[in-house]
């Protein structure tokens, strides 16, 4: 194609041009789906992207663009930040996929990170957090704590990712709380603080004393305390400053070590194509700390089931485990294969409602 | 005091410079929020403006503008008709995302096969989706005198509904683990709207505005039916007595805007988007609202005003990331550009009197 001998001749005068430059100095870029200050999905990508200019200094520079709209718009932010002469792109949502693929193919030597997709290239990696190992300590909880065993769920999109996050949170609430009900209400959207504070209202309204969310921002969060007697948990983010009560305890996404680790590989020239999928062990998933709004003992407990998700002694999806229409799924004592995981589109035994298709 | 006196002829010259003079305005009070923000004026605004058409990669970027640009101009001519007739189509989003749905499915409906009645049945599709779309609110206003602003704009959040529904359910792509969004249209010969030359952004959306800027200037100069919406939007009452029915220009308004929107949605997931998806629609049926006003829905301002959103849509981009302006800062110089525009245009209608009011 004529288009891409252009840009690839383009990217290698630049490169041959700024040559000794670029030998010290490491471009990495960043596209978000979200304004930086979010306080959730982007806000944390961002701390990421700040902890790469923390650890490398003058050898790195970060460029970022952010609202980025998934499709054409996302297409020319990477490639705009390709002829500028970035070595790294790091592209934050999952509607990014296509168009990260479509512009690694003209710059075979820039290098993509690509978060929460499946498509990959020699030039193109993808990553993605275990955020279900958080979900079950989230579900410990919230089943221990819950007094009118009915626990609110925002979901953004009824996707793998958040349906697996659902499941998780309830079998865990499940086990310490066997009357324990999920009202579920997707919002479809990632970030829209009115519609995420309607979400929680109505949760709340239907008797829902524990909200769960899986959107980003900290809407649902004031709901909750303008309710009052609602606890609830930080998504992506910490929301510390809605704690000790609402928020008892958070899932954090902590990209930073990754971001640090590919950059690093990058410089080294060692970086190379490969799926990454971490969750609490590598620290890639983080818990909050667990508020004094929590009894000790549920506390302890909580704990002792972090360690042993981080030690990999246990597995949130560990049989016997039905699916909803009470098929068998997992025997007693296995657990679920990533393939499995990767594509969830069941809900477990005991969760109602379907799944909106 | 101050006060604003009606003319009694709106000014010619104001009506022509006014678009000049709000840009203008929102370089310096633009330059000024940059400034604010720590960066030199002069450099964002050479980055937005300038870059992308003369800088260093503008062979990539002035491709980007035909792909910008052109869904936006394609509907803002639609949405003109209606507005220089005092129709208001604020659902032109809606009508976007229901052409794209329409067109995608049709294309989608053939897979795996290949033929060239493919593409031209899916360009069919999504004029009809949008066109009926945009019907509702028309046989509404019409039969039952609703109100066509609520009930466009209404329609646009049940459109994203049912985008949300599509992507997730009847169009979703098989092969896609379980992950919302349909086939990618790029992938499928047949119904790819590809670049007519390779790298030069031309595809047949950008071929469709321009037909419909001439298509709109002609209408509006020579038929009857431009006279007719001409004479409605200044006055009414004059208009009906001349024999104009207003019913059939509603339709043909609303029908018109509608599609041209379903057009520009197909052109977009045929072509650059590729995709249905639950975040298809980025708000184009918006923001041609901005660029039709700015254009004062004239065919050739829209032409221009088009040029003039997708250079700050894409300049505003490589701010962003050449000098770290946040996006907010882009979105609010866009926003000052149609508030000075509206603005200065008072002046057109009214004059700035000093002084008391004169004893009536």
């Amino acid at each position: 194609m004529k288009l891409s001998t252009l840009m690839t001749s383009a990217a290698l005068a630049l490169g041959l041009a700024s040559g000794a430059v670029a030998q010290d100095k490491t471009k990495v870029g960043f596209v978000f789906v979200g304004p930086v200050g979010d306080g959730g999905w982007t806000y944390e990508h961002n701390q990421g992207r700040l902890a790469v200019e923390e650890e490398f200094g003058d050898k790195v520079e970060t460029v970022f663009v952010e609202s980025v709209a998934e499709g054409p718009d996302s297409e020319r932010v990477m490639t705009q930040m390709a002829l500028d002469g970035a070595d790294l792109i790091f592209t934050t949502s999952f509607g990014y996929m296509d168009p990260t693929i479509n512009v690694a193919k003209k710059f075979p030597d820039v290098k993509f990170e690509h978060a929460t997709g499946y498509k990959r290239a020699d030039n193109v990696s993808t990553y993605s957090a275990r955020f279900y190992e958080g979900r079950a300590i989230q579900g410990h909880i919230a089943g221990s704590m819950t007094e009118s065993n009915i626990i609110g769920y925002i979901g953004s999109f009824p996707i793998p990712e958040v349906i697996r996050g659902i499941n998780s949170a309830y079998i865990h609430a499940k086990k310490v709380n066997p009357d324990v009900q999920f009202k579920i209400v997707w919002a479809y959207t990632w970030f829209d603080p009115a519609k995420e504070a309607d979400a929680a209202k109505v949760l709340i309204e239907q008797g829902a004393d524990v909200v769960l969310q899986h959107t980003d921002s900290t809407a649902p969060q004031a709901a909750a305390q303008e309710a009052g007697n609602v606890i609830t948990f930080g998504q992506a983010s910490d929301m510390a400053q809605y704690g000790p009560k609402p928020r008892v305890s958070s899932i954090i996404d902590d990209w930073a070590p990754y971001y640090i680790d590919r950059v690093k590989a990058v410089m080294d020239g060692t970086w190379e194509s490969k799926d990454t999928w971490d969750g609490i062990g590598p620290g890639m998933v983080g818990i909050g700390e667990i508020s004094d709004a929590v009894p000790a003992d549920v506390k302890a407990e909580a704990l002792e089931l972090k360690d042993k998700i981080a030690s990999g002694d246990y597995h949130p999806f560990t049989g016997p485990i039905n699916k909803q229409d009470g098929s068998a799924w997992l025997a007693e004592g296995e657990t679920a294969d990533d393939g499995t995981l990767a594509g969830m589109n069941f809900y477990v035994e005991g969760i109602e409602g379907t799944i909106p298709q | 005091m101050i006060r604003l006196e009606k003319r009694p002829q709106p000014s010619r010259a104001l009506s022509l410079s006014t678009p000049i003079m709000a840009v203008l305005a929102t370089f310096i009070f633009g330059g000024l929020l940059f400034a604010v923000l720590g960066k030199d004026p002069v450099e964002a605004l050479q980055t937005i403006f300038w870059q992308p058409l003369f800088g260093e990669y503008a062979f990539y970027y002035r491709p980007q503008l035909l792909i910008k640009g052109a869904p936006l101009v394609l509907i803002a001519i639609g949405l003109s008709l209606g507005f220089k007739a005092g129709i208001w189509n604020i659902g032109a989003e809606g009508q976007y995302i229901m052409g794209a749905i329409f067109g995608a499915a049709v294309g989608l409906a053939f897979y795996p096969a290949e033929g060239w009645y493919i593409f031209p049945l899916m360009v069919l599709a999504g004029a009809l989706g949008g066109w009926a779309w945009a019907m509702i609110p028309a046989l509404l206003k019409v039969r039952f005198g609703t109100n066509e602003i609520l009930v466009s704009l209404m329609l646009v959040y049940v459109a994203e509904q049912f985008l949300a529904s599509m992507s997730l359910g009847l169009l979703k792509n098989p092969e896609g683990y379980g992950f919302p969004g349909s086939r990618n249209l790029q992938q499928y010969a047949s119904a790819h709207n590809a670049e007519l030359f390779a790298g030069s952004g031309m595809h047949w959306g950008v071929v469709a505005a321009l037909i419909a800027v001439i298509f709109a200037y002609v209408l509006l100069t020579k038929h009857r039916l431009g006279f007719a919406i001409r004479v409605t939007g200044e006055a009414p009452r004059a208009a009906r007595f001349s024999g104009v029915n207003p019913a059939r220009l509603v339709l043909f308004c609303l029908g018109t805007s509608g599609l041209l929107a379903g057009l520009a949605g197909m052109f977009e997931v045929s072509g650059p988007s590729g995709q249905i998806t639950i975040d298809f629609n980025v708000g184009y049926g918006f923001t041609a609202i901005i660029v039709a006003f700015l254009g004062r829905l004239h065919p050739i301002g829209i032409l221009l005003a088009g040029g003039l959103m997708a250079l700050t849509y894409i300049g505003g981009d490589i701010a962003q990331s050449n000098l770290g302006l946040p996006a907010a800062a882009i979105q609010v110089f866009q926003g000052m550009l149609l508030f000075f525009l509206l603005a200065l245009d008072v002046f057109t209608h009214y004059r700035l009197r000093f002084g008391a009011a004169e004893a009536a």
